[in-house]
């Protein structure tokens, strides 16, 4: 055996730690290393040359990388191996940046700890074998979870390169946060404006299909070859014969709207049957099962089936379960605002005129309950407004993330409620954050038009009043950091600028996706830098606020990003596989069965004839389970044999 | 008075790929600070790690074993971990029967967002196999030898004096 060892200082970044010249020559020594060298840069070009031309000048026939973690560089150096005419598994690499120099401090005991990694990947890499990347056709067709600003924009960007999208939406309509807004910052663009359009382009796109009111329930499959169950929930309307008239609403036997509006944020009333705003795309009704007479009692007038002239009103629909298969999976599920009672001191749900951001979007919001004239609870114009930043975020006892957008659409606010009442505005900032392109102008725009900006963290906002100004109203009390004392300010109206935190079923969705999330709940990119917009799960990406709090302008191109990586994916046409499947020894098997119930995707079967079990290695995904159980130690999982792990264990601890 | 070198437990980590290897991988990107005295192996899920290699590992020297894997309903492969977690209670038992002392293996949880936990998990089994000093697996092993030729030699003694009054 010629084994080339190789050992990277990465810049001072391992070397710094990490007596590289003392690992080097360590490895020299051990049996079987046919050359060992240091380098500054292994990843670089000339580092890779330089592997080639030792397994070619040399003859090596295993190759040991020590280095950063495989995450990042295996299959560099597995190119490298097979550049030099190498088989590229006959390849181990051995993690000594982020496992060693980077979190450890003691020079010598780092030395010796990457003395033991290193002679663990020697001990191991001798019984490596030859192997080859699995190729697998991957299916073209895509899948778009979420139809928020990002979902659509992802869609919109594959459909437009000729793939064909099913985008499943769980409300009733797509859309997500951004058609609650009137106005976006910093440009102040309508939003409608920006948003319809690529709503209605969704709809009509030969290439996409659309299923709102609908929820994914099952994924089973991998990378190239997914395939989903939706849930279609039905909305009791036969959705190819609604034209979207709304005569059914006007017919319906509660004569005034009586129950909650959500997509109002409860601000007014809607019926059982309804449709969330005029733009709602598709542009059908809906008939929400919790409060329609008929699908709760079966004993209804059901004028609104008698009004529709399309006979298109059906209460013996039921819901739908399809299958889709599907090559790659963008998820763009957004994120929840946070819920402003949680912090209690400042009186939401206790006092009327203490209003969340989300509700004060549908006030000025000219399509709004109010067509955007501000009317507080209590019927008053208000005429000095507060508006509260970071409530849900940078704090220790609810959310310590910024989220990014508060500030902004703070200062959105300002400017907007301004324009409507006239009030004097009140804005209270811990920082004021606001990096981004032609937002800090927007800010020194709001200064000039003279928004009284108070810096410092709100304490608390009640109705006892101290002078007769504040009889009335409601007093926010507030450190006032640059002043240096506390003060008392007065308004009629209080804006809490809520956070943005991930949807509370953000777990179960990550779940059923095989993906993961980040300790605050938002699901977890592949890497930070590098991959942004990749997940651990291969074929799965994500895009929006469901990755992390931002703003619409980031949203989308996170949203282009990840269509980018999923045609790059579909496109391909086929995409390789790790080849570390397991299969079972025939000659070694005793027939215990003791695999057959372990394999969790039911790749394990069991030959009675030839009482052998075997391993169909399409459906096997590489965890080792049953390796690890097989008594007669004849099931052999590729790149974590039994004789490699062992070797390991010895290198370690020899 | 020479000062007593410090024992420095030598551990072994079995991590999964998916979340305990990545939060190391966090740990290191996020420059945290924790023990050197863990060589952690790769695996792609806990469940496959055979509890021999957990024996292997303290008969060759090791003086803790460390198994990190998903959280219990994040298993990468669904549910490796459970299989992991019924394998390692029949273990544990094993090994108090061995002699081994509990802490020495020690089964945890960490998902990849936790880079955080890997150094705390890290330092406090360390502190804790440091207090209960060496293992020496192979040092008792070879006084288990020694005992066992004592015990044979002594029947085999026995058996010859005993031999006389069966002639
Ligand atoms: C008060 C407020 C004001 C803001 N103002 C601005 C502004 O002026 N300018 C700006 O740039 N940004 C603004 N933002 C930020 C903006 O809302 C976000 O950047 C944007 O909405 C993110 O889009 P998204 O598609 O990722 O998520 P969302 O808008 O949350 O859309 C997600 C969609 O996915 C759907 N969904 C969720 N879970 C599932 C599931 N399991 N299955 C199927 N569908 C699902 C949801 O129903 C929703 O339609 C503001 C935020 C807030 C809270
Ligand atoms: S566990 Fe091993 S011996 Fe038993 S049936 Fe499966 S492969 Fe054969
Ligand atoms: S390695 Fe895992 S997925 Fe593959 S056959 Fe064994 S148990 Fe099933
Ligand atoms: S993949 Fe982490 S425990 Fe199974």
């Amino acid at each position: 055996m010629r084994i080339g060892f190789y050992i990277c200082h990465c810049g001072t970044n391992i070397a710094g730690t990490i007596d590289a010249a003392a690992v080097r020559d360590f490895a020299a020594e051990l049996p079987g290393v046919a050359v060992s060298r240091d380098y500054k840069y292994m990843c670089s070009d000339p580092g890779q040359e330089m592997i080639v031309q030792d397994i070619r000048d040399n003859k090596l026939d295993r190759l040991v990388v020590a280095a950063c973690s495989p995450s990042l560089h295996e299959e560099t150096f597995r190119k490298a191996a097979a550049k030099g005419g190498m088989n590229s598994f006959f390849f181990q690499m051995v993690n000594i940046r982020e496992h060693n120099a980077w979190v450890h401090e003691d020079k010598a005991a780092a030395t010796q700890k990457a003395k033991d990694q290193v002679r663990a990947a020697i001990t191991r890499v001798r019984f490596h074998k030859a192997l080859e990347k699995k190729s697998v056709p991957v299916n073209a067709n895509v899948l778009v979870v979420g139809g928020g600003i990002a979902g659509i924009h992802a869609a919109l960007t594959l459909a437009n390169a000729g793939k064909t999208v099913t985008l499943v939406e769980r409300d009733s309509t797509i859309g997500g946060h951004m058609a609650l807004f009137d106005k976006t910052f910093p440009t102040l663009d309508c939003a409608a404006c920006i948003l319809t359009p690529k709503m209605s382009a969704v709809k009509n796109h030969p290439n996409i299909t659309l299923w709102t009111y609908s929820e994914v329930s099952k994924v089973e499959g991998y990378v190239g070859n997914y395939k989903v169950t939706v849930k279609r929930k039905t909305r009791y309307i036969k959705e190819d014969l609604c034209v979207g008239c709304l005569d059914c609403i006007e017919a319906c036997v509660f004569k005034e709207p009586k129950f909650r509006d959500d997509f109002n944020q409860g601000l007014s009333k809607r019926k059982p049957v309804y449709m969330s705003f005029p733009q709602a795309t598709p542009k059908l009704v809906t008939i929400d099962p919790e409060t329609c007479i008929q699908l709760k009692t079966g004993k209804c007038r059901k004028s609104c089936a008698e009004a529709c002239d399309r006979k298109a009103i059906d209460f013996e629909l039921k819901d739908e379960m399809k299958e889709l298969e599907v090559g790659a999976i963008i998820l763009a599920t957004g994120f929840s605002a946070f819920d402003p009672k949680r912090h209690a001191y400042y009186g939401y749900g206790r006092y009327p005129n203490v209003y969340s951001a989300l509700e004060v979007e549908r006030l000025v919001n000219a399509s709004g309950p109010t067509n955007g004239e501000v009317v507080l609870r209590d019927g008053k114009h208000p005429k000095a407004i507060g508006i509260i930043h970071c409530v849900g975020s940078r704090d220790e006892h609810t959310n310590k993330w910024c989220s990014r957008v508060c500030c902004m659409y703070s200062l959105k606010l300002a400017h907007l409620l301004k324009e409507h009442t006239g009030a004097e505005i009140y804005d209270f900032y811990i920082d004021m954050r606001t990096p981004g392109k032609t937002y800090e102008e927007f800010y020194d725009r709001l200064l000039q038009e003279g928004v009284h900006f108070i810096r410092g963290r709100v304490a608390e906002v009640n109705d006892w009043a101290m002078t007769p100004e504040e009889e009335g109203k409601l007093v926010i009390r507030v450190e006032d950091t640059l002043a240096g004392f506390v003060r008392r300010i007065p308004v009629d109206m209080v804006v809490l600028s809520q956070g943005l935190e991930a949807r509370k079923d953000a777990g179960d969705v990550r779940r059923l996706f095989n993906i993961g999330c980040g300790t605050e709940g938002f699901f977890q990119e592949r890497h930070p830098k590098l991959a942004p917009v990749s997940t651990f799960a291969d074929g799965i990406f994500i895009a929006g606020a469901c990755q992390g709090p931002k703003d619409i302008p980031d949203t989308v191109a996170q949203a282009g990003a990840a269509a980018a990586e999923a045609l790059a994916l579909v496109d391909a046409g086929h995409v390789e596989l790790e080849p570390n499947t397991s299969h079972v020894v025939e000659e070694e098997c005793c027939g215990c069965k003791s695999c057959v119930p372990l394999c969790p995707y039911s790749a394990i079967s069991f030959d009675e004839a030839k009482k052998k079990a075997s391993i169909n290695e399409v459906l096997c995904k590489g965890c080792g389970v049953c390796a690890a159980a097989c008594p007669s130690g004849s099931i052999r999982q590729n790149l974590f044999e039994d004789e490699e792990l062992f070797g390991e264990i010895e290198g370690v601890l020899s | 008075m020479s000062e007593k070198r410090r024992f420095e437990p030598k551990i072994v980590a079995f991590f999964c790929n998916w979340c305990t290897y990545t939060a190391a991988d966090l740990a290191g990107v996020s420059r945290i600070k924790y023990a050197p005295n863990a060589r952690v192996i790769r695996v792609m899920c806990s469940g496959r790690v055979d509890p021999q290699f957990i024996l292997d590992a303290f008969a060759k020297g090791a003086d803790g074993v460390l198994l990190g894997g998903c959280h219990p309903g994040d298993c990468h492969y669904a549910e490796g971990n459970y299989k992991t977690l019924r394998r390692m209670r029949l273990l544990e038992r094993m090994l108090k029967g061995m002699g081994i002392e509990d802490g020495r293996f020690r089964l945890e949880w960490i998902s990849g967002a936790e880079g955080d936990k890997v150094k705390v998990v890290i330092n406090d089994m360390v502190e804790k196999v440091r207090a209960l000093g060496p293992l020496d697996l192979p040092g008792r092993a070879k006084g288990w030898d020694k005992e066992l030729e004592a015990l044979a030699h002594g029947v085999r003694k026995s058996e010859d004096k005993k031999e006389p009054t069966h002639a």
